[in-house]
């Protein structure tokens, strides 16, 4: 059994640690290094300037502007995504009736649900731009209009844009949570619920009191993915609004910057000390996430 | 009457279901109806309206097409290159999951299965992948591709504003996920069936090929939807690394284009009917295999 054994695992490693190394890891490696240096691209030796980027950041308003925007994100994009798709999984599973399994019709409701999922965001970004159109061409500024109202900027009025984009990302997000905590819901035993309803429990203390705690791994894993995904947002803030982040950096978010400085204003060394600060939120926010709702598995 | 008489007959199951149909249950589905209606709308409009004239995209929202302008959808196919760019994505997705589902299942097989000095390293390089924004890579691996380029004869094929160079990063950001997923995956399979053919004298590299990839097949389905979708949705890393070539661009990069790069003369109507095309075919694909695809990506959420 061992005849050729250092030879296969060799053979089998080579091809995936190479292109792993060459395109992952590399590239990071190098961008922690870019960072202290002011490369522009151009120059084959780029000037070695410590931590003189990051002191630049420090003052650089925009950049503080996408990350107040990324943190509202990260604050409101799982909280409402999560609420969201807890009350449609409840509803579909538990139906309020004492957890009967699913309600009529469910399997429907989840199919059409996880659609927006599976659309590209670059898709979704076209599409809602459309949408928000601030003249009766627009989906939601023709009824508006028609009952008399203004129509609503949706993507000019700095006010209202960053919120428009909060509710892309919930829109497209939901339908895959609702299938995610379904599947939870699910494997929860039906005796339970059974239980409690003949102790005399309502709908609302179903929820509290069992579905919530019960689920509260898979919600765990959801929050973490949802809150990466919030601190990654490009394309929707990229392609929906005007001047990639605005209008007057009303939308932008760190990507967005990150892109910006480096492939339009080919500030390399820049962009990569806004990538390093990116990254260092990105595993902060991992660590904390994971730290804070760690507990007691529920075995069942 | 003869209800009593036939308890656990459709006219029982008829009461059950009316029960169960109850105030509350009404709410239920008013509210989910309504959410179905805010996924949907959406989409039906957009299709609506790619078979609208120009003036009738102009005027009001919710207006009907008059009569099918069909020709937005030519114009959109040939004008606006999306049948291109739908070719090169079907082309770059295609090659990029085949070639992630073949080295991710060779390093997940060989990292499950061999304990060898430095397995748990490399393993755990694999998957420190899956924690990093790829925003903060995006600079370097600009230049890793455009060195590429340089390479002699084959430089051509995997350089910047190539396929082949996209097809390569994009096995190496789908590996992560792949490994991480395929190694829990072969961990879990039984040993004695290749054991068995390792005596009757089989090759590891045939036990892997034979027998133990036709064994991890459901988890293999799994992993190649979650980096089809990933990979066909993909817009950031053609931005960054096919820019000069509109020949070669992806869709999501077409569709985009479109409507960014649109100024007053833009091509309205064919826009929503390049929507359309982009959208239809997921539609489909997805409705054909949505339980397939849903406990694919929610696998790939729970493990």
């Amino acid at each position: 059994m061992n005849h050729g054994r250092t030879r296969f695992v060799t053979g089998f490693l080579a091809i995936p640690v190479a292109l792993y190394l060459i395109y992952v890891i590399s590239p990071y490696a190098q961008a922690f290094y870019i960072a202290l240096t002011d490369w522009r691209g151009v120059s084959a030796t780029p000037r070695f300037v410590g931590l003189e980027n990051f002191r630049r950041l420090l003052d650089d308003d925009v950049f503080w502007r996408a990350v107040g925007h990324n943190l509202l994100l990260l604050v409101l994009m799982p909280l409402l995504t999560v609420a969201v798709a807890l009350f449609f999984a409840f509803l579909l599973n538990a139906g309020g009736r004492g957890g009967t399994g699913g309600i009529w019709g469910s399997k429907f409701y989840r199919v059409v649900f996880f659609f927006p999922q599976v659309l590209a965001v670059a898709v979704v970004a076209v599409l809602f731009q459309q949408i928000f159109r601030p003249d009766r061409s627009g989906m939601l500024n023709a009824p508006l209009m028609a009952l008399g109202f203004e129509p609503v900027g949706f993507l000019s009025d700095t006010d209202v844009a960053l919120w428009a984009i909060l509710g892309v990302l919930v829109w497209q997000a939901v339908g895959f949570y609702v299938v995610l905590f379904s599947a939870g819901i699910a494997s929860i035993p039906r005796d339970m619920f059974e239980a409690a309803a003949i102790d005399g429990a309502g709908g609302v203390q179903l929820f509290f009191r069992i579905t919530l705690p019960l689920l509260w791994d898979t919600i765990q894993v959801g929050w973490v993915y949802l809150g990466i995904a919030a601190l990654d947002v490009f394309a929707v803030v990229w392609v929906m609004t005007a001047e990639h982040g605005g209008p007057d950096h009303s939308t932008t978010v760190m990507a967005a910057e990150v892109y910006r400085t480096a492939f339009q204003y080919f500030k390399f060394g820049y962009a990569s000390a806004m990538g390093v600060v990116l990254f260092f939120f990105t595993i902060g926010f991992a660590a904390l996430a994971l730290r804070l709702s760690r507990r007691e598995r529920i075995e069942f | 009457m003869a209800d009593a008489a036939i308890p656990r007959s459709r006219a029982y199951a008829r009461e059950e279901r009316r029960r169960r149909l109850g105030p509350l249950s009404v709410l239920t589905h008013v509210t989910l109806l309504v959410w179905t209606a805010l996924v949907a709308i959406p989409i039906v409009w957009t299709f609506l309206a790619s078979i609208k004239s120009e003036d009738e995209i102009f005027g009001d929202a919710w207006s009907l097409p008059a009569s099918l302008r069909l020709d937005n959808w030519a114009r959109a196919w040939e004008q606006a290159h999306i049948g291109q760019y739908m070719i090169n994505s079907l082309v770059v997705v295609a090659f990029g999951t085949f070639g992630t589902m073949l080295f991710g299942s060779m390093a997940a097989y060989v990292l499950a299965r061999y304990p060898f000095r430095g397995n748990r390293a490399v393993y755990l390089l694999f998957v420190s992948g899956l924690a990093f924004p790829v925003y903060l890579a995006l600079s370097p691996l600009f230049f890793v591709v455009q060195n590429m380029g340089a390479i002699p004869v084959i430089g051509q094929f995997i350089g910047l504003n190539t396929h082949g160079g996209l097809v390569l990063v994009y096995i190496a950001y789908s590996l992560p996920f792949t490994v991480f997923f395929l190694a829990a995956f072969f961990r879990t399979l039984p040993g004695a069936v290749a054991e068995a053919a390792f005596v009757d004298g089989a090759s590891h590299a045939r036990v892997f090929f034979q027998i133990m990839l036709p064994m991890a097949k459901p988890g293999i389905v799994s992993v190649t939807i979650f980096n089809v979708l990933g990979q066909w949705n993909q817009y950031q890393l053609p931005l960054v690394l096919l820019t000069s070539d509109r020949q070669k661009w992806v869709l999501t990069q077409g569709i985009a284009e479109i409507s960014t790069a649109a100024g007053y003369d833009a091509d309205w109507s064919a826009l929503f009917a390049a929507l359309s095309m982009a959208i239809l075919p997921m539609l489909v694909v997805y409705t054909i295999f949505q339980s397939q695809i849903q406990k694919g990506l929610t696998a790939g959420a729970l493990k």
